[in-house]
């Protein structure tokens, strides 16, 4: 892994800025971020209707913790959840959505690496367990989407975020960091255990 | 100080405060990362992310895990399970813990994180008086896993080579899902139920001690270098580091079982303490 500079990336997030990133760069994102996780996608799976447009936009695979002080609200805790169980849905949320910027944790699958790079999105790996320090990188909550009926870590929050820290683990040209350190490492690992 | 405050302040330290070993580990981590790499950046934000919890006593990771008391027997009379589910509810009432435990049967989520079986409370022969606490989030849980060995798969014998063969799989199989960095506790031996007990049991254990067991010591450090090598690093992208510390402790086993159990532990390895 190469020295880099963190690229700043704001929203709108063009398809241009998301293309001219590489596995491997660090981004800090600024803007327009929703949070969905799994019922946000099983909503979407059941054919039913976006609560925001994401064109252009961020979603986060998060489970905030958030607290209501009077008619705002505020943001405690918000590191990513795994994102893998998401599989199944997000090639299709990329191309319905236009979203740009998918972040969440561990990586996804192949069929999503390949939707990234078809209709020009990116999967960013947000720092695991890093809640207190991202909740403080959300400037402001903006509004909020199926909160009484999913409750408050599966609900859809629109968030405006400023400057938070990710790497780019999956781009737009079929860079995956993630399948890049799987390999390089299994192949360490079968070195180690040939001679002892 | 009562002892529910004591309980409550345990909870609250231990949520939110990295062990000092920790974070001396981490921040050798970060300085052995090349400047300006993406690993090194990691490994600067669960830093950053550590002072700012232990400055604010919030919680440093949403998820608050299983929690797991470890009570010496002598102190069994007045530390009952129920004066530690009553600090439990506290805690959650005050934020201090995620609404974190749900029925595995039906779904429904125990609000207040108290149900049978939660919190995990195990009474111990410790000739102490203190109380000690983990709090093991889900993610590195699901990263731990136990072999029976022979095991052919891994070519994996019963001597400590095959111990070896079966620390260094473990490690790769879980790459950075358990929010690497992580700490592995291994047992040898057992029976299935007290192998990842013994196993989470080494997790307690201070990074930089050492294993009075020769044999046990020379492989904790063999198998910490070598895992090193395998260039996983920091949430599984690639770094100089993927394990902060391997401890092992072996255990009686029958005769026909020979289990390797490794219980994976995620960098915020938050183990407290409090003195009764």
């Amino acid at each position: 892994m190469t020295a880099t500079k963190a690229i700043h990336l704001a929203y709108p997030f063009t398809e241009e800025a998301v293309r001219a990133l590489h596995a491997g760069e660090q981004v800090l994102v600024s803007g327009k971020v929703f949070t969905g996780r799994d019922r946000f996608h099983k909503h979407f799976a059941d054919g039913g209707a976006l609560p925001f447009d994401f064109r252009d936009a961020a979603l986060f695979h998060c489970g905030p913790v958030v607290v209501q002080e009077g008619a705002k609200w505020r943001v405690v805790a918000a590191g990513p959840t795994t994102s893998v169980r998401e599989n199944p849905y997000e090639p299709a949320f990329i191309a319905a959505s236009g979203v740009r910027l998918i972040i969440g944790k561990g990586g996804m699958d192949k069929a999503t690496l390949d939707a990234c790079a078809r209709h020009g999105a990116v999967y960013l790996q947000a720092v695991g367990g890093a809640a207190a320090l991202t909740a403080q990188t959300v400037r402001r909550v903006v509004d909020v989407k199926f909160l009484e009926e999913w409750g408050a870590a599966e609900a859809c929050w629109q968030f405006e975020m400023h400057e938070f820290p990710c790497v780019v683990a999956m781009d737009a040209h079929g860079g995956d960091l993630f399948a890049a350190v799987r390999e390089r490492s299994a192949k360490t690992l079968a070195n180690l255990l040939s001679f002892n | 100080m009562t002892l529910h405050e004591k309980l409550l302040e345990l909870i609250a330290n231990t949520a939110s405060h990295l062990p000092a070993d920790a974070t001396a580990a981490l921040e050798e981590a970060a300085s052995r990362e090349e400047a300006g790499s993406a690993a090194e950046m990691i490994l600067r934000t669960l830093l950053a992310n550590a002072a700012l919890a232990a400055a604010s006593r919030t919680p440093m990771c949403q998820d608050t895990g299983t929690l797991t008391f470890f009570v010496p027997h002598a102190l069994r009379g007045a530390v009952t399970p129920e004066a530690i589910a009553a600090a439990v509810r506290e805690a959650t009432a005050k934020g201090l813990l995620r609404r974190n435990t749900i029925d595995s049967a039906t779904g429904r989520s125990y609000d207040d994180n108290t149900a049978p079986g939660a919190p995990v409370i195990h009474y111990t022969d410790s000739s102490t008086r203190t109380i000690r606490l983990l709090m093991k989030g889900g993610g590195s849980e699901n990263m731990s896993t136990q072999f029976s060995l022979p095991d052919a798969t891994i070519a994996a014998g019963r001597d400590l080579e095959g111990v070896r063969r079966a620390i260094l799989h473990a490690v790769h199989r879980a790459q950075g899902y358990g929010c690497a960095p992580g700490i592995l506790g291994v047992c040898i031996g057992g029976d299935r139920a007290t192998g990842y007990e013994c196993a989470k049991l080494q997790l307690l254990r201070d990074l930089a001690d050492r294993n009075p067991d020769a044999a046990l010591a020379a492989l904790e450090e063999r198998t910490l270098a070598e895992a090193n090598t395998l260039g996983i690093g920091p949430m599984g992208l690639g770094g100089r580091t993927s394990l902060l510390g391997v401890k092992i402790a072996a255990r009686p086993r029958v005769p026909a079982s020979f289990f390797v159990t490794c219980a994976y532990l995620c960098w915020a390895a938050r183990r407290g303490s409090i003195e009764i």
